[in-house]
């Protein structure tokens, strides 16, 4: 059978994937090179001996280690809103970002240690890693699943009230950890390392590429959970593998940087218009716009009260929650109840 | 396909019990009963949604010794329309149709030229080529359900299963949805639908009637038995009188 003029010719060229990734990665790369030469008193271009020591060892891991939570809490945005159907979820209201900062804290109580070595990183993440799953997997316990976004974001917001309690438990009995905790609970990017950088990158690079080869799933689930079943995939393993890689994106990047609220929401939305419908579009533009985002709030945090900087922390939540506004007013979100 | 002692169950109940009913193969059978009935359950049974005791078997082979993606490449399905009506769905008429390939597809497999060329040949059959690059929430019902019968095209199973698929079609589209169902069993397809438009029903060749969850009456749908069972089926509210080649049901 000739089919003449191929609709396929119609549809893939408008999606023209490649020039967009290509813009947002240009982006990327000049804000990582402003983010490593803009100082407490403005950019600066002089590199002397010991310029480049905070160059390479202070701005520039933090720009790329900042560039990399968000890319994290990007793509674990991007899958909880196609995995339960639902364009409210992300990290941080899903219950799975405090159920990270819970593990690190509770990794911190048992067993304090100052530096930042790779052993130390590694059991940080490895406690938010169970943490950010035990939070997901008690918010979709408490709402009975995921059918009903209403109950699946309360539930995610009793579980972040019982974590942050939890939490506050920890600094009462260990008050001397307190300084710590309270830098993760605000968010901050003024510490990642090297190393740290390097843990985000290795967990960025996994997450994706795992993302990608579960795709269809996410998919095929926008046609609803039985239609899904009949198409031969076996959902329920396939979910909770999607789950486990959401809960190490977010644990990895709470690790790291603390609670960064709201980029795992807005980045899914910013470029739901630009990723043409296609699943795998759409995660790869979520999570370099993740990284853009918290990015971009890093530099805006360093340099509003410059000398001063506030926790970065502070400026996704204000500039998050009056996008999330902006989206509720627009009526782009609906409610399921 | 032969159903034996088939049992199907939706959370703790048994919605449907003990049916034995061969589906004969190439031909059209529809299901028809009261609300309720288990109509829709029987399909999901047959299509692993829903939990089963009893055995399912096409030509000898019990289905549950084929795999998920070999089930799925012999048996499509398509939802009633508010199953998949998604409010939250990013997909694009094409990539809807494209989802039916995936039983033919691997892990990270971008679709080949053969899966481009049956998306667009179901697209074509189903006059929805026009809106291939348009998001699925923009689309009206009608325009909706012809989608979704596009993606169950794609999946090229030799059994199609089809609940409500004339739900939101207007008649030209209910008129030409009979034409597709011709050409199908001309391929030599099994279709199996649920329908609540008994004259369309009637169009088929074998009728399978279900009363509350058990078998009441299955025949070939010419047959003055069978038209008497599906009187009897609807209480003696319905009569089926022949207007041309065609049986019509009207209110009695």
């Amino acid at each position: 059978m000739h089919f003449g003029k191929s609709i396929v010719k119609q549809v893939m060229p408008s999606n023209q994937l490649p020039l967009k990734l290509l813009i947002l990665l240009s982006l990327s790369a000049v804000l990582i090179t402003l983010g490593s030469i803009l100082g407490s008193t403005g950019v600066d271009w002089h590199f002397a001996d010991e310029n480049r020591t905070i160059l390479y060892e202070i701005r520039l891991p933090r720009s790329i280690g900042a560039y990399f939570a968000g890319a994290l809490l990007g793509l674990a945005g991007a899958i909880a809103q196609s995995l339960f159907r639902n364009p409210l979820a992300d990290p941080y209201l899903l219950g799975s970002a405090s159920g990270a900062l819970l593990g690190v804290g509770i990794i911190l109580c048992l067993s304090y240690v100052g530096e930042h070595s790779l052993i130390t990183l590694i059991g940080i993440n490895g406690g938010a890693f169970a943490g950010a799953l035990l939070g997901v997997l008690a918010a979709l316990l408490l709402a009975g699943g995921y059918k009903s976004s209403l109950r699946l974001l309360l539930s995610g917001v009793v579980i972040g009230v019982i974590f942050g309690a939890a939490n506050s438990l920890l600094t009462f009995v260990r008050p001397d950890l307190y300084q710590s905790l309270q830098s993760f609970m605000l968010g901050n990017t003024s510490l990642i390392t090297w190393n740290a950088s390097l843990v985000m990158g290795l967990a960025l690079s996994f997450c994706v590429l795992l993302t990608l080869l579960l795709s269809p799933v996410l998919s095929a689930l926008s046609l609803g959970e039985n239609t899904a079943r009949t198409l031969g995939l076996p959902l329920d393993q396939l979910r909770l593998l999607l789950i486990g890689v959401l809960a190490l994106a977010t644990g990895i990047a709470v690790a790291q940087t603390g609670l960064i609220a709201f980029v795992g929401l807005a980045a899914p939305h910013l470029v739901r218009h630009i990723s043409g419908g296609r699943q795998r579009a759409q995660l790869m533009l979520s999570t370099i716009s993740g990284g853009i985002l918290l990015l971009g709030s890093d530099l805006l945090a360093r340099s509003i009260f410059a000398p001063l900087e506030i926790p970065v922390g502070i400026v996704t939540a204000v500039l998050g929650g009056s996008y999330l506004l902006f989206l509720l007013r627009r009526g782009q979100i609906g409610m399921k109840k | 396909m032969k159903l034996q002692d088939l049992s199907v169950y939706r959370g703790p109940c048994e919605v449907l019990r003990n049916l034995s009913i061969e589906i004969p193969k190439g031909k059209w059978t529809s299901i028809i009963g009261p609300n309720g009935a288990g109509k829709s359950s029987l399909l999901q049974g047959i299509t692993n949604i829903l939990p089963i005791k009893g055995q399912i078997s096409i030509e000898g082979v019990d289905i549950q010794t084929l795999s998920s993606k070999e089930r799925a490449r012999t048996i499509a399905w398509l939802a009633q329309n508010n199953d998949a009506a998604e409010e939250f769905s990013e997909l694009t008429v094409y990539d809807t149709v494209m989802l039916g390939r995936i039983p033919h597809q691997g892990w990270l497999h971008l679709p080949n030229p053969y899966d481009h060329q049956v998306v667009e040949q179901s697209l074509r059959k189903t006059h929805t080529q026009s809106i291939a690059t348009r998001f699925l929430h923009e689309l009206s019902g009608g325009e909706k359900q012809r989608v979704l019968l596009a993606r169950l095209l794609a999946v090229e199973a030799d059994i199609l299963l089809m609940d409500e698929p004339l739900a939101n079609l207007d008649p030209p589209h209910q008129a030409d949805w009979l034409i597709w169902q011709k050409e199908l069993l001309s391929q030599g397809k099994t279709l199996v639908t649920v329908l609540h438009e008994i004259q369309y029903a009637l169009r088929a060749d074998h009728l399978v009637m279900i009363r509350q969850g058990i078998l009441h009456f299955e025949g070939a749908s010419n047959d003055p038995t069978t038209h008497q069972a599906l009187i009897a089926l609807f209480e003696g509210r319905i009569r089926l009188e022949k207007l041309g080649n065609e049986w019509v049901s009207l209110p009695a």
